[in-house]
């Protein structure tokens, strides 16, 4: 069938509608979990749960992920520093990778990978099973009984993970840079000290991941509690709730990148 | 027996999803105390009309009155309030699958009182004894068959003891014996507990046994408003065709589609 320009037209225009559609509902979603979250802190054994299926059980991931990237970074970072005669300053190179861009960002995308899409699939099954719609029945809130508990409990656990992250990686570094290449470990730790700036590099990177857990938080219980309520509507919001929070978390990094490190120096 | 109070009354009211109306200037009321079951095609507005009175689904235009309250009008902490006392069975149970038998029951009453935990533990096994299921108390939800599930929905669905219980298809999916089971239970509860029941339903022997009244919707109307007995020897076609399983009569057995001849030889 040959398409004629103004059919064309309108299903570009269908695209943006409903793309802008989405983003109202992600929008007015939002803030109505906002408007729960009070309630949900009077109640801190619901999110206690949800710490532990999200944060706890990312543990493992994060650490082994976080010694990885820490090893390989050093690999990395000795190759180029020893042109220079630098080799001492890989740690100083490592940290900063870690604290400022790598810890808040790569956890943030193994946590969607790991705990969001769990929440999401889990959402979309309750709501497809009518549990939501029970819940709501027993004039129990679903958004703030399901949702508000999940949301928090990524925002809560995102910086410790981030945090971890960065400490196992520097402890990978060490492996690699210390023992196995032989730099000088006072040498090692010594710069570290003198150049992580815990105002300019450890708040930013925090604040980066309290920001990606807001984002991957609100995310996956937004995919979740708008499922369509099928088998096949539950495997495409899991898969949409892992892909909008990557894309997500790096381009919300470049944002905050740009406006926390421009002009330093 | 005396004139007893309209509990429910729905006036006017259209609904529709989308293009596709559902409910075309629908009107019942139902007394206090009564059993009504509602009856019709699939997709002819039954589970619509639960979703209305319960305020999960707003009409278009029209009232709902529950308890004299107009629901779609009703703030959220209003609509919570009334919703106390309405109970509700999912057609599949829609129990809480993170959280065992006992749990699950005692989840109203966790949420909704300030109980000490003995007394909930007390009331639990009250309830679960009266659906005979009190020794699968520690049981989760996927140890369960269908009936037993049901079953434990229901204990779920009468914990705070609502005025008004709305059954969406309770009995679909069980065996003859869960049907009786359920049926039989949904009968003592509206007695024992004073309650108004409201039956969304196509098993049509279960039902006949079990309503005080049955209301047939089509096309988004009332079709007719009959007791059991009425049904039974009705000689009304489309009564017929639904009291009988017929495949074809006033219902049409096939979708709308264009002629057939003229169909196939399209290419």
């Amino acid at each position: 069938m040959k398409a004629d320009p103004i059919s064309l037209l309108t299903s570009l225009g269908h695209a943006v509608t409903s793309r802008l559609d989405r983003l109202g509902l992600a929008a007015r979603f939002a803030l109505a979990v906002f408007r729960v979250l009070g309630v949900v802190f009077l109640r801190f054994g619901l999110i206690i749960r949800e710490l532990y299926f999200s944060g706890v059980r990312s543990l493992s991931i994060v650490i082994v992920s976080g010694l990885f990237v820490g090893m390989v970074l050093a690999v990395q970072g000795y190759e180029v520093l020893q042109r220079y005669g630098s080799t001492e300053a890989l740690g100083v190179i490592v940290a900063l990778s870690l604290v400022r861009e790598l810890g808040p960002v790569v956890s943030a995308l193994l946590f969607a990978g790991r705990a969001s899409s769990a929440v999401t699939a889990e959402i979309g099954l309750m709501r497809a099973t009518d549990q939501l719609a029970a819940m709501d029945m027993m004039a129990v809130d679903p958004l703030a009984r399901v949702i508000a508990p999940r949301f928090l409990a990524a925002i809560f656990s995102l910086p410790l993970l981030a945090a971890l992250f960065s400490a196992a990686g520097v402890c990978g570094a060490w492996i690699i840079g210390v023992k196995l290449i032989g730099i000088d470990d006072g040498a090692f730790w010594s710069q570290m000290q003198a150049s992580v700036d815990v105002r300019i590099d450890i708040v930013n990177g925090v604040l980066k991941s309290i920001v990606f857990g807001v984002a991957v938080g609100l995310i996956s219980v937004f995919e979740g509690f708008f499922a369509v309520p099928t088998a096949e509507g539950v495997s495409t919001a899991t898969t949409r709730t892992v892909v909008t929070s990557s894309l997500a978390v790096l381009l919300l990094d470049l944002v905050l990148t740009v406006m926390m490190f421009r002009g330093l120096n | 027996m005396s004139e007893r109070e309209n509990i429910i009354r729905i006036e006017n009211v259209r609904f529709a999803y989308g293009e596709r109306p559902i409910l075309d200037d629908l009107s019942l009321t139902i007394r206090r105390g009564e059993i009504v079951a509602i009856m019709g095609a699939s997709g002819g507005g039954k589970t619509t009309l639960l979703g209305l009175i319960g305020g999960r689904l707003t009409p278009s235009t029209g009232r709902v009155f529950v308890e004299d309250q107009n629901v779609p009008a009703l703030s959220k902490s209003a609509l919570y309030t009334l919703r106390r006392r309405i109970g509700m069975l999912f057609q599949f149970g829609a129990l809480f699958t993170d959280l065992s038998v006992f749990e699950n029951v005692a989840f109203p009453y966790r949420e909704q009182t300030d109980l000490s935990e003995d007394m909930i533990r007390t009331l639990v096994l009250m309830k679960l004894e009266a659906v005979g299921l009190r020794g699968a108390a520690q049981l989760m939800p996927s140890e369960l068959s269908g009936g037993m599930a049901r079953r434990v929905a229901l204990a779920r669905a009468v914990t705070l003891d609502p005025s008004i219980m709305l059954y969406d298809e309770p009995f679909t999916g069980l065996d003859p014996i869960s049907v009786g089971i359920i049926g039989r239970l949904i009968k003592r509860l509206n007695a024992a507990l004073g309650m108004t029941s409201i039956i969304v339903t196509h098993d049509l022997n279960e039902t006949l046994r079990l309503a005080d009244r049955v209301i047939v919707l089509s096309a988004g109307k009332v079709y007719c408003d009959l007791a059991p007995d009425d049904i039974r020897v009705s000689t009304d076609p489309f009564i017929r065709q639904f009291a009988d399983g017929l495949p074809d009569g006033p219902v049409p057995f096939h979708y709308p589609a264009r002629d057939y001849v003229g169909d196939l030889l399209a290419s």
